[in-house]
């Protein structure tokens, strides 16, 4: 019995050395820890490793004669699974990057491990604000869109249209209160009001006793503060229950694959706001195009942010001449972003991403002339204009 | 406005009318597998993947076969029906000698496999399944719009619902199964195939359950994991109603939905528990539940 125990535990060191020798810095090890199978599958999953790969491979596949590689694992919502594969891949598998996907309750915990460990973290599909607030870290990236920037673009576009008094259908996590506060803060600035909210728990089918809940508050708009399927499912209720007759709905986060999933019909008329749309210029047309053979749908802002964030990484890999976390960051915040996902975009001091956003309305079915071809632009915010231009007082980065 | 404990009573009546919608599902699935404990003695912890399976089975028609609606509203149950069969002839027929809680593990394994593979085939985060176009729109009933398809739902449950019960109480089928589950060696004698009569009943348990998923499949998303996290309720829904009690696990199905309704609309948090509160308090005063025999 002894034997065989030490005869395995023998085994396991000796698998552990083996990993730490692939791993002893002959690649440049690019990590994406996102929700591969849930309720935001859709908005990058699969598609933001494409995207991630595609940087790769437009730099050439190698970088300082390291090859480099993406990990990629579904984090199923759960903030603990998420914080122990990145530590395991700091730990075993030389992780230089971590691209961070959807859920912020996710990237929060994950937050902490790129400070224990110091690698560099891009935080891309979660929108909650504080990852560069009370949750920053000298390693942390908010690269494509936070809830502030949401609120200020489609709440302000809304109140300033006259819908004045607001009901939040909620998703029941960090993400969801943080997008409702940033909503909440700006409808009651421009002069509205909020006559109440209602928790939805993530992963909710059935939002119909959650909107007659809104009905019943008599408020004149119905703030959707969720995201994937959430959103889609709830946008349908109110169409179902005649809900959107005597409400105006408002998407406070929505993607291009929502949209499409809930066609046109159902979805013509809402305003949105987003960092990227396909359909913007030449450039964007083009990677949406490489990107579209292989996907087989145009990609999400996030899965564009997904490119432009390994590209830039991997830039700055090559400026610099070495992986070390410490001169990267450095060498990402003092340099311009300039490529087809942003214009001049520039890290603030508190680890936020500062670009361009737009406000969207989605075009009616009469509107759209082509596959796919489902916003209109309603407003160009500059970076400042979404996200002020101060660096987050929350963050301890930001009082140098 | 009229109010009720402070709460207008248009939210109320919102809130009822939904409890009544999501109850009948209660009442159809917690009916199948009233049927299958009450005259087989199984556990039945698939009870929520063939529902599941159900509402995939009317996807897969209508995606990749052209199967519209109201063909799937028969053949997914018929064909998951005949997939509950399989399982019984296999596997089930095996254990019904020994301890319930064999039946119970090997039912829940098959759950587990069986949204495994789905996850693998569809992912996890459900595909939708349109309205069908006949059943689009919605009743103005004042405090409320009720879609057409939500009516439609409750009314064909309730349906079902009264016609297996008249079959099992009131026909002769229903008294032959009935005497095969007193007595199965008895009734065997009297030249009536018990075993065939088992495993149909299992099989029309199962189909009982796909048939709830075809029609829920519009009404929410038609995802792996619907079953799973309706059949916890749907069992505290038997035992309240009784086990193996048929006319309990429809009444109570449908009373506890409304039950749901009305604490969403008093006090929201309480809603995922009530019927778990219900069933404690039902256990301790009555612990054969309210329709049991003893």
């Amino acid at each position: 019995m002894l034997k065989s125990v030490t005869g395995a535990f023998g085994a396991i060191l000796s698998l552990y050395a083996y990993s730490q020798a692939a791993a002893a810095g002959d690649q440049i090890v690019i990590g994406d820890i996102d929700d591969l199978s849930g309720v935001y599958a859709d908005v990058q999953g699969q598609g933001g490793v494409e995207a991630a790969n595609m940087a790769i491979a437009d730099l050439g596949g190698t970088i300082l004669g390291k090859k480099v590689i993406v990990l990629s694992v579904d984090h199923q919502n759960k903030p603990d699974i998420g914080a122990s594969k990145f530590r395991e891949w700091a730990d075993q598998n030389g992780l230089n990057m971590l691209l961070g996907g959807s859920n912020t309750g996710v990237s929060i915990a994950m937050a902490k491990v790129a400070l224990a460990k110091k690698v560099p973290f891009f935080a891309i599909g979660a929108g909650g604000a504080s990852l560069t607030g009370a949750d920053c870290t000298p390693y942390s990236i908010h690269y494509a869109y936070d809830t502030t920037a949401l609120g200020n673009g489609t709440a302000s576009a809304i109140v300033k249209q006259g819908g004045k008094t607001w009901f939040f259908v909620t998703a029941d996590y960090a993400f969801g209160t943080q997008l409702q506060e940033a909503a909440a803060r700006v409808v009651t600035a421009n002069g509205g009001k909020v006559l109440g909210a209602v928790r939805a728990p993530l992963g909710t089918t059935d939002y119909s006793s959650f909107l007659l809940q809104a009905q019943a508050s008599g408020a004149q708009v119905l703030g959707l503060a969720n995201a994937g399927t959430d959103f889609s499912n709830s946008l349908k209720g109110a169409n179902e229950f005649g809900i959107t007759k005597t409400m105006k709905p408002a998407a406070l986060l929505a993607f291009i694959s929502d949209i499409h999933s809930l066609t046109l019909q159902t979805a013509q008329g809402l305003y949105l706001t987003t960092a990227w749309y396909w359909d913007l210029n030449d450039e964007t047309r083009a990677f949406a195009k490489r990107f579209f053979a292989k996907m087989h749908r145009e990609p999400t802002m996030t899965q564009a942010a997904y490119y432009s964030a390994t590209l830039q990484y991997l830039k700055a890999v090559k400026t610099v001449g070495s992986t070390d976390p410490d001169l990267i960051m450095a060498e990402l915040k003092k340099t311009k972003i300039n490529d087809m996902f942003t214009k001049n975009g520039y890290i603030r001091a508190d680890g936020l991403m500062v670009h361009t956003m737009y406000v969207m309305q989605v075009k009616t079915p009469a509107e759209s002339k082509y596959p796919w071809d489902y916003y209109k632009v309603i407003k160009v915010m500059s970076g400042e204009e979404a996200d002020g231009a101060q660096p987050d007082p929350a963050c301890s980065l930001s009082k140098k | 406005m009229t109010a009720v404990f402070g709460v207008p009573l248009p939210a109320i009546l919102g809130q009822l009318m939904l409890g009544l919608v999501n109850g009948s599902f209660y009442a159809l699935l917690s009916l199948g597998l009233a049927v299958i404990f009450g005259l087989l003695g199984v556990v039945n912890f698939a009870h929520g993947a063939f529902y599941m399976l159900g509402a995939f089975a009317a996807y897969i028609g209508l995606q990749f076969l052209g199967v519209n609606y109201w063909c799937a509203l028969v053949l997914a149950p018929l064909a998951v029906g005949l997939l509950g069969i399989v399982i019984e002839r296999l596997f089930l027929r095996h254990l019904y000698q020994l301890d319930p809680l064999y039946g119970l593990l090997l039912t829940f394994g098959i759950a587990l496999i069986a949204e495994g593979i789905m996850r693998g085939l569809f992912g996890a985060s459900g595909k939708s399944y349109p309205v069908p176009e006949s059943l689009q729109g919605g009743f103005n009933l004042g405090f409320m719009v009720l879609p057409i398809y939500r009516a439609w739902a409750v009314f064909a449950s309730l349906t079902v619902c009264g016609v297996t019960w008249f079959l099992i109480e009131r026909t002769r089928l229903g008294a032959m199964l009935r005497a095969a589950t007193e007595n199965a060696r008895l009734v065997q004698a009297f030249g009536i195939n018990v075993p065939l009569l088992v495993m149909t009943t299992y099989g029309a348990g199962v189909a009982l359950a796909a048939l709830a998923g075809v029609l829920a499949a519009p009404v929410t998303q038609v995802s792996p994991l619907m079953g799973s996290s309706l059949v916890i309720v749907v069992f505290a829904v038997v035992v309240i109603g009784g086990m193996g009690s048929i006319i309990g696990a429809i009444v109570s199905g449908l009373v506890l939905g409304m039950i749901e309704g009305l604490t969403k609309v008093i006090y929201p948090e309480a809603s995922n528990i009530v019927v778990f509160v219900v069933m404690a308090v039902v256990l301790v005063w009555r612990p054969t539940g309210l329709f049991g025999r003893e």
